[in-house]
């Protein structure tokens, strides 16, 4: 099917995909969105259709090749139909994030020089002009749900809908423009400019070609069997790669139905009423579903809780052999089918995951326990690594190949390398052109060869060749006795304990770790309630014997998973102690989007470090807070070091065995 | 009629029309306590009419009037041009008078879906028999009106919690329930009985962008009786102040909040 000259032929853009597409699967559905309650759904024919009249409308308005079309909403058809329209008339799709701020959005408006919006609804549009009046390039606003807009000055501003009429009644007049402009389109024009959210300064927009997306879509469909039948549900951020590639990459390459929830408050009941068959969600969201199930269950009737709990086990034990067509024994195959009839396959339909073919998570890491309850369900959950500068794909884990402490293999096309300093780095068809005027940053990420430094510390496992990422790149360290440190992987090892809420782990340059760790105390007060253990307050509860003998047994136990790992061992935990206080955005131990800082909290609690370190067992402390309503106050506590014991890694093939 | 006035342009760019109802002289007693005396204003077409004045005003009795829960014992109702005898609630509703509750009205057993479809009933035609049976158009009827609701489910914003049973739904969103019940009426004049009631401040920005909305969009007139000054201030085009069930002013917001006699009836006055 593919011919000779490029891997994808003459498919060299996203509207020669559409073309084909409708062609190919003119009467099959390719967006389906939930309004006023129904399904309503559009087919490949009827999609080419309407973007064909948007793009004509764009025209008319006097859209022109090479400017950039902002897109901001929640993920609905007419968004996604505005991106290839504009694309099509030889513009730059630029979709934003719409929980963005004014400030934010006016930055990238300003940045990509955004003459033409597509707005979703009023809020988008109030935003928008906001930004006019500090941004000058905006000349023209389009909407797409009319609700609230009637009275405002529509000099500059058009409906969606109306634009489509309009493109439309010009057929003759726009149509040979249109084609004109879609005939220039090859393989190295732009598709697409996605803004990296930018954890460190400003957004950087990421420029992916044709070229970049199309491939990385081929590839990645191939490798998971994706076919036309499939269905995923849009329902994250329209500005974020990962749903660039899912709802319009792979969408038009493999030509499945993209389907928009009604609302973004709506997300579950139209995930169960889709039953997508292609799924991906990050870390939170399988976290949420579970912990939902659990709370449930325990307001269950005693007997369904019986059956529930009974069935699990055996799925935990015997689902994720199954799942990989490995060979278990026939009473088990048993157990497991009829803890599909009660159990498994009800509660798959009731989260919406009955048809779901294959699963991914990603962005962060994800707990073992509940990366292994849905495999053991029966659901082919599986990671990925990658970032927008590779249009996605890094790593994947290919069927039967899963396992939660990987993030797979490299995904086809991607050539990985580890630096030196354990910094991975990554070439690839999807790698993207350039920082949009940026070339500094361009120049730093990516090298003349085009190898791109991803920031993250990992290695390749020997034997299965699969990808392991222990920390981001900078936190990584040395021990001094020349052993690897990795802090990240060890804190988030120790934060899969929901008794824990978050670890701070000390080693670089010394020759043990230690840590810090702040209780959870949602559980590990529930926990006190239920155990009638009376506590005044967080510090006391922190220091209670009982609750440090819990977190004890989970350091021990992280202990013991670290000393099987050869690369890691030296980072088991040897001594810790429990904080009085919960770390705070506002006294500057994290920032606002919860990571430890983990320079300033040593400085802070540079006695506590020491103490770790000296060997005493318990130590007097003061550490001044900063309430929320700006007054600063001292907390004193008397705080308690414990041992926890670790495996010699000398006799760690002793116990490996 | 006596005081009938141009139509008028309001200070954000709204047409408001003619007199769509008007209050002549209401008196009404209960016993030997005179609720409302001799009270008379008009609602406009299109409007948003405050009533505001401190506790025992005589502003829910007021709007039980107008919705035809109480009747006057002296005074006259006009509705669309023409003077409206005694009727019962019903039949208010069926003039195209829809209200929502101080105090919850709705049916807590039902989903919310089925709470707003109640609204449509003064537009379904079909029989009891022809319900029963799903025959002779009903099943046509009950799409069509299935449709009307869905367009206000998603014009209030509340697709999420379409299958709820209303008991489960915490107080701001059951406001926002009663309120679409009484837009699926489709209302020429829609009556709201402290609308923002015990919400905290964002539920109460939401209830005032849907009130102007509702409003905005459908065009329709709303009379309210709301406690939040602020509220009433921002929200309404011309202000009735009661006290002791006395009009003692009219007006727009700022002529109203600039009246000296409704600054000591809010304020309270030294009686020597």
């Amino acid at each position: 099917m593919t011919a000779q000259a490029s891997p994808t032929g003459d498919l060299r853009s996203i509207p020669a995909l559409l073309a084909r597409n409708a062609a190919k699967y003119g009467s099959k559905p390719a967006y389906r969105e939930k309004e006023f309650g129904i399904w309503q759904s559009w087919t490949w024919a009827q999609a080419a259709e309407e973007i064909d009249a948007l793009a004509m409308g764009l025209i008319a308005l006097g859209l022109e090749e090479g400017d950039s079309v902002a897109v901001i909403g929640r993920n609905r058809p007419a968004l996604y139909w505005s991106i290839v329209a504009a694309q099509k008339c030889g513009a730059i799709p630029v979709p934003l994030y719409q929980d963005a701020n004014a400030e934010e959005m006016a930055y990238v408006l300003d940045h990509c020089g955004a003459r033409f919006v597509v707005c979703g609804d009023q809020e988008q549009v109030d935003k928008v002009i906001d930004v006019q009046q500090t941004v000058s390039g905006i000349d023209q606003i389009v909407y797409v749900d009319k609700r609230g807009l009637r009275k405002y000055d529509h000099t500059h501003m058009n409906a969606l809908a109306d634009l489509q009429a309009e493109g439309r009644a010009g057929r003759q007049r726009l149509e040979p423009i249109l084609r004109e402009r879609q005939d220039k389109l090859d393989y190295d024009s732009t598709c697409v400019m996605l803004y990296t959210s930018g954890t460190t300064g400003r957004p950087k927009g990421v420029v992916l070609s044709n070229r970049n997306i199309i491939e990385t879509s081929k590839n990645s469909a191939e490798f998971d069997h994706l076919r036309a039948s499939d269905e995923v549900l849009a329902y994250l951020p329209m500005a974020w790669v990962g749903d660039f590639i899912f709802s319009i990459g792979q969408a038009m390459w493999t030509g499945f139905c993209v389907n928009c929830p009604e609302s973004e408050t709506t997300m579950m009941t139209d995930l169960r009423e889709i039953g997508p068959t292609y799924f991906f969600a990050p870390p939170r969201v399988f976290e949420t579903q579970l912990t939902q199930v659990m709370i449930r269950m325990e307001d269950a009737g005693r007997f369904k809780r019986w059956l529930f709990h009974r069935y699990m086990d055996v799925a935990r034990r015997v689902g994720p052999q199954i799942l990989d067509g490995k060979s278990v024994s026939f009473g088990d195959r048993l157990s497991y089918a009829l803890g599909n009839l009660f159990v498994y396959g009800p509660l798959k339909n009731t989260l919406g995951l009955s048809r779901v073919r294959v699963g991914y998570t990603a962005g962060e890491a994800i707990g073992p326990e509940i990366f292994d309850f849905y495999r053991a369900l029966g659901i082919n959950l599986k990671q990925l690594y990658g970032q927008t500068e590779a249009s996605v794909f890094i790593t994947q884990q290919p069927d039967n190949e899963v396992r939660p402490d990987t993030v797979g293999v490299p995904s086809p096309g991607v050539e990985l390398r580890i630096a030196e300093s354990g910094e991975v780095f990554y070439r690839s068809p999807g790698v993207f052109v350039e920082y949009f005027k940026n070339p500094d940053s361009t120049a730093s990420t990516k090298d003349p060869e085009g190898w791109v430094a991803t920031g993250d510390a990992g290695f390749i496992e020997e034997g299965t060749g699969h990808l392991r990422i222990i920390d981001r790149a900078k936190d990584v360290g040395k021990m001094a006795d020349g052993s690897l440190f990795a802090p990240k992987y060890v804190e988030n090892k120790l934060k899969f304990y929901p008794n824990i809420l978050e670890a701070v782990v000390f080693g670089n340059g010394r020759d043990r770790c230690c840590a810090f760790i702040n209780i959870d105390l949602t559980a590990v007060g529930n926990w006190a309630e239920r155990n009638n253990i009376a506590y005044a307050s967080y510090q006391e509860l922190s220091q209670n014997p009982r609750v440090l003998e819990i977190v004890k047994g989970h350091v021990e136990e992280v202990n013991r998973s670290l000393a099987e790992d050869e690369m890691l061992s030296a980072c088991q935990v040897h001594r810790f102690l429990v904080l009085h206080k919960e770390l705070d955005a506002d006294d500057g131990e994290m920032t606002r989007t919860r990571k430890v800082r983990r320079g300033v909290i040593g400085d802070k609690f540079g006695d506590l470090v020491t103490a770790l370190y000296d060997g005493s067992s318990e130590i007097y402390t003061e550490t001044e807070v900063t309430y929320e309503d700006g007054r600063k106050g001292k907390i004193r506590a008397t705080l308690i070091i414990q041992d926890a014991a670790v495996v010699p890694v000398q006799s760690r093939q002793v116990a490996a065995e | 009629m006596k005081d009938t006035v141009e139509p008028y342009v309001t200070e954000d760019g709204r047409q408001i029309g003619g007199i769509l109802m008007e209050m002549k002289n209401i008196t009404l007693r209960f016993g030997g306590v005179t609720a409302i005396e001799d009270i008379s204003f008009d609602i406009r077409e299109g409007e948003i009419r405050a009533i505001i004045g401190p506790n025992g005003a005589g502003k829910s009795s007021m709007l039980n009037v107008i919705s035809g829960f109480y009747n006057p014992q002296e005074g006259e109702v006009w509705f669309r041009g023409e003077k409206r005898p005694p009727m019962r609630p019903y039949q208010v509703a069926r003039l195209g008078i829809a209200r929502t509750f101080q105090n919850i009205a709705l049916f807590d057993g039902m989903s919310v879906l089925d709470n707003i479809m109640t609204g449509r009933l003064t537009h379904m035609q079909r029989g009891l028999f022809a319900q029963a049976l799903w025959k002779g158009g009903a099943e046509r009827e009950e799409v069509e009106n299935r449709e009307a609701v869905e367009k206000i489910i998603d014009f209030l914003e509340i697709q999420a919690i379409r299958k709820t049973p209303v008991g489960r739904l915490p107080y701001g969103l059951k406001k926002r329930v009663e309120l679409a019940r009484a837009l699926a009426a489709e209302p020429k004049l829609l009556l709201l009985d402290e609308p923002m009631a015990g919400m905290n401040v964002e539920e109460k920005e939401d209830m005032s962008r849907f009130i102007l909305d509702v409003n905005d969009e459908f065009g329709t007139t709303i009379a309210l009786i709301e406690h939040d000054m602020g509220v009433v201030m921002d929200l309404s085009d011309r202000v009735v102040v009661m006290d002791y069930g006395k009009k003692i002013g009219d007006g727009t917001p700022r002529e109203v909040r600039s009246n000296q006699e409704v600054i000591d009836a809010y304020l309270g006055v030294a009686h020597d």
